[in-house]
């Protein structure tokens, strides 16, 4: 079946398609190059005046896990606020900040969402993960896990053990937790809680692994994913979250990664200077600049909008640490398995509240200065920053100068005296809003045939009108395709898929099992064969999805 | 709209030896507590489980039990006679489709198994309830007004260096909980594990929790109905406030004292309950008192809670519920929206109230008959192990995971979802595989 998408505006920067008006064709699934003259086409759509991407890829939201799950437990006042009726094709459920898994995949597909990549699945929750994602339609899915903080790993930086057994170790984790990447959240400082240390800064000793550092466990980290050659840097929550002052331990620990590829995640919220009356200032301008002058950093902002949302993170001490200033006031923070830890607690942002305001001003700033459209990632850390949904209306703060003024007005005066958003004059274009949400996320996770329309990649394509208000334009495109299946029309779902599983596999001593298998025998409560997600359990886990494994072979270097 | 699945043969035996006698089956994965312990040796002989290593009296039987049900027990039935299997799911479906407010309850089941009555139960607009959902709002209550700072198994075998359990006798519901967590050989964080310490508040341990040295559990003796008091003395003696007795239910305040003391010098305190034990009114205010304690001690030292569970899939059904509708149990999917209502969408209130007109009762896992006694409508989905009841509309024998169908099943500390084999081949259909049947029938009406 061959489908023709005549005559809208055509967005591909991996074609250099910047705009200009040109027919697209998909073919069972997969999109084709321009058929001969003559090839008869199945169905052709007229669409002048509307604005065609490839499908969007959130590089980084919380969908699936057991911290998400404990947030979702936790707020039944907040999905009452958006009850979710059974529909014609759909299942019922709830919105808002911690949406079921079932409406969270209709809602990024209506928005034009074809992929997700849950950033924070720990090891030992790997299957709960899975079975959430699992339940997550429309969407692709894939998940970082979490290293770092565990044990075994700890042991073995102690013990100064070679980069080769740590390279086994970070790639036999990608096995058997089938994950995309590895992520580091609080270097060493997840363990670090457990003994009762209550802050790590990055040169600072773990009290009981002596002698280890958050910079240590980065370099080590971020080597052991270059020379695997694993596509997606090492995925970095840096220490100090959302402590005034962590624009240096930030700007620290791009120069710890010495060269090797590192991504910042949710960098706004290590972006906090120590000036001004408060002692809280923007640091956006020397991240932003730290991220033009190193070609090996990208980030992602982790924009935070005003509303009521919750935050759910691997970082059991900065959560603990924050619990007070949780809204509703409730928090659960777990010490989990020898292996990593979460803690989950509501927050709403209040755009009367200084800093809160500022931290609004600080992520936008980092868009805006930051000049590489192909390094900064548009996400709200959902749920932390925002919920997914509002990324439409933080779309429209990136593009439209007036409508940033006029919500720049209403935020906390004192928080606006200390921002120069107000003087940037920067809008983005929607190229760059191509790059940022499809293009470039593709890139930096390895993904082949996603964030792309040349011939070959998945039919994952969305149709929008070109409505001069950006907000609307994202918040409902009038078609969304995924794999060639029109699942979308007018922004409602009109047919239910179930993505693929995104995984990489890369090579690795099969002798580290043996050190592993050995090590949960003697201290965990499981042994290694119940903590390894087999290939074959996948399609069970995750409602029928087929796994996509991507090749290790690219090797970047050092710059 | 259906969630679908592949139900694929996914776990193969790890078959060490058999002759024509016996078959041996190791590092087998036991869902019949909420231990999941995953290092059991069973025996097979004709079809039937025998536990040989790692083992407990509680696995024994219920291996024993499902694997040694006869041809009668595993037919399915309409007012007790014996039919097959699409007649007995048209029969379901005949019920589910004449109710108005048909409720699914028992839910003794898996991952698996509660996806597919999800789908059934948004189909038909079905209340949601579990057998230990009274006990679980102990705790659920607490986590959604309060929260807390919660451990898991691991942790507390490797880090706990004073282990609080507060009115349970902890092995009765989790046999081999001292054995696995409390008294291993070796800890990373415990170097000498003979000092580990072990109070015990209310109900008083059995010998399960001994050390290998022979040491008691130390006992502050109190009927679990005084912990509410107990344990805001406990709290209020931690803090430094100055109580007006001398004693709290019979315990003395120094005894407390002591115990405040010992909290404040752990490295790491693990506080252990287990809702069902909480059997008085307004338990949940006891957990939260539990959660306010480990809220202070957190404040300078550290410390735990470990609300066990787990049994009867209760986790399992639960976290399934939760991530398809934002809402745990007692959830109602009747106006086509969630409507979570703890107090109102108990299967007993429903029953007793005439609301429910229709019940589906799932139990599939420990051959435990908790029903209700009702005079709607029933349609029984049990193992084969449970004792059939005539009187029952449709009784359909299903498989039990980890014994005659794979599956996964949560763990007691919620962080772990374990794999469970189908170690013996029963025909039998999964729990699964009857709600897609009976959704289909209810679909093509």
């Amino acid at each position: 079946m061959l489908i023709k998408l005549s005559g809208a505006r055509v967005f591909d920067p991996t074609q250099n398609w910047n705009g200009e008006v040109r027919d697209i064709f998909m073919r069972d699934g997969r999109m084709v190059a321009e058929p001969e003259p003559g090839a008869r086409i199945d169905e052709t759509y007229s669409l002048p005046g509307r604005v065609i991407m490839a499908g969007a890829i959130d590089m980084h939201t919380h969908i699936g896990g057991g911290k998400v799950n404990i947030a979702r437990m936790m707020l039944p006042e907040d999905h009452r606020r958006d009850l979710v009726e059974r529909g014609e094709h759909t299942r019922s459920g709830c919105g808002c900040a911690a949406p079921s898994t079932l409406t969270a995949g209709y809602r990024y597909a209506e928005m034009g969402y074809t992929a997700c990549f849950e950033p924070a699945m720990l090891p030992v929750n790997a299957r709960q993960a899975h079975l959430e994602m699992g339940d997550t339609p429309m969407v692709d899915k894939g998940a970082y896990a979490m290293l770092g903080s565990d044990d075994f790993f700890l042991r073995m930086m102690v013990a100064q053990e070679d980069q080769r057994a740590i390279n086994d170790y970070v790639a036999f984790t990608l096995n058997a937790a089938q994950a995309m990447a590895i992520k580091v959240v609080n270097p060493g400082g997840i363990s670090a809680f457990k003994f009762n240390q209550r802050s790590l800064d990055l040169d600072e000793s773990h009290v009981h692994y002596q002698g280890v550092t958050p910079r240590k466990v980065v370099l080590a980290l971020a080597r052991a994913l270059e020379e695997l050659s694993v596509p997606h840097p090492l995925h970095i929550h840096g220490c100090n979250l959302g402590v005034p002052g962590n624009v240096e331990t930030t700007l620290d620990t791009i120069a710890a990664s010495e060269g090797f590829p590192i991504h910042l995640t949710h960098i706004q919220f290590h972006s906090y200077g120590t000036e001004g009356p408060r002692k809280f200032s923007s640091g956006a301008a020397r991240i932003a600049e730290a991220i033009n002058n190193n070609p090996h950093v990208t980030a992602d902002v982790g924009q935070i909008l005003f509303n009521q949302t919750v935050t759910a993170s691997g970082d059991s001490m900065a959560q603990h640490r924050n619990a007070h200033h949780g809204s509703p006031r409730k928090s659960v923070v777990m010490d989990i398995e020898c292996d990593a830890g979460c803690g989950v607690v509501p927050f709403r942002y209040r755009d009367k509240n200084f800093v809160n305001a500022l931290q609004w001003a600080i992520g936008l700033e980092i868009f805006l200065l930051t000049n590489d459209p192909w390094r900064i990632f548009l996400t709200t850390d959902h749920p932390n920053g925002a919920p997914f949904t509002s990324y439409p209306h933080l779309i429209r703060l990136l593009m439209d100068k007036p409508f940033r003024d006029e919500m720049f007005a209403r935020i906390d005066p004192d928080a606006a005296a200390l921002s120069t958003l107000g003087s940037i004059t920067r809008e983005y274009t929607l190229a760059e809003i191509a790059i940022m949400t499809r293009a470039a996320p593709a890139r930096i996770l390895g993904l082949q045939d996603c964030g792309r329309l040349g011939p070959g990649a998945s039919a994952d394509i969305v149709v929008y009108r070109d409505d001069a208000n950006r907000e609307d334009m994202f918040t409902k495109p009038e078609y969304v395709f995924k794999g060639g299946v029109r699942v979308v029309k007018d922004g409602k779902i009109q047919q239910v898929t179930w993505g693929n599983v995104h995984v990489v596999k890369p090579e690795y001593d099969r002798a580290i099992e043996k050190r592993v298998s050995a090590y949960y025998d003697r201290y965990q409560t499981i042994s290694l064969n119940s903590l390894r997600v087999r290939d074959d359990e996948i399609p069970l886990l995750s409602n029928g999805a087929e796994l996509r494994v991507h090749t290790c072979a690219r090797h970047r270097g050092k710059p | 709209m259906t969630v679908s699945g592949d139900l694929k043969q996914l776990y193969y035996s790890e078959t060490l030896a058999h002759n024509s006698m016996t078959t041996t089956h190791t590092s087998v994965c036991c869902g019949f507590c909420g231990l999941l312990c995953d290092d059991l040796t069973l025996e097979e002989q004709g079809g039937v489980l025998q536990v040989t290593a790692a083992g407990c009296a509680r696995a024994s039987s219920a291996f024993a039990r499902v694997s040694g049900a006869t041809d009668a027990q595993r037919s399915p039935r309409i007012k007790g006679h014996p039919t097959d299997l699409p007649t007995a799911i048209a029969a379901a479906a005949k019920i589910l489709a004449g109710s108005q407010l048909p409720l699914f309850a028992g839910l003794g089941t898996d991952i698996h198994g509660m996806r597919g009555l999800m789908d059934l139960a948004d189909h038909c607009g079905a209340v949601l309830d579990h057998m230990n959902a009274t006990a679980k709002f102990r705790n659920i209550l607490t986590v959604q007004g309060y929260g807390w700072v919660t451990t898991t198994f691991s942790e507390v075998r490797n880090r706990a260096d004073l282990i609080v359990v507060m009115g349970s006798d902890v092995a009765s519901r989790f046999p081999r909980f001292y054995e696995r967590l409390v008294w291993p050989a070796e800890a990373l964080f415990v170097p000498d594990l003979s000092q580990r310490k072990i109070v015990s508040v209310g109900t008083a341990q059995t010998a399960a929790a001994q050390s290998p040295e022979g040491v008691t559990p130390h006992h502050i003796p109190c009927g679990n109905a005084d912990l509410p008091d107990v344990l805001a003395a406990l709290r209020a003696r931690f803090n430094g406030q100055g109580l007006a007795v001398t004693e709290v239910a019979g315990v003395p305040v120094s005894a407390l004292d002591e115990l405040a003391q010992q909290i404040r010098e752990a490295q790491y305190a693990v506080l252990v309950w287990v809702a069902p034990d909480l059997d008085f009114p307004q338990a949940e205010l006891t957990t939260q008192m539990i959660a306010g304690l480990l809220g202070d001690i957190n404040q300078k030292t550290r410390a735990a809670g470990l609300p066990l569970g787990g049994n009867d899939g209760d986790f399992s059904a639960d976290a399934v519920l939760i991530w398809q509708s934002g809402f745990p149990f007692r959830t109602s999917l009747a106006s086509g929206k969630p409507d979570y209502n703890p107090h109102l969408y108990d299967t007993e209130g429903l029953l007793e109230r005439d609301e429910a007109d229709a019940l589906l009762w799932v139990s599939s896992l420990d051959s435990r008959d908790a029903r209700p006694e009702t005079k709607v409508p029933t349609v029984v989905l049990a193992d084969a192990g449970m004792p059939v009841d005539d009187d029952v509309a449709v009784w359909i024998p299903v498989a039990t995971p980890g014994v005659d169908c794979e599956g996964h099943l949560f763990r007691g500390d919620k962080i772990l979802a374990l794999p469970l084999r189908a170690v013996i081949d029963t025909g039998l259909p999964t729990i699964k595989v009857v709600a897609q049947g009976i959704l289909k029938q209810l679909e093509s009406a």
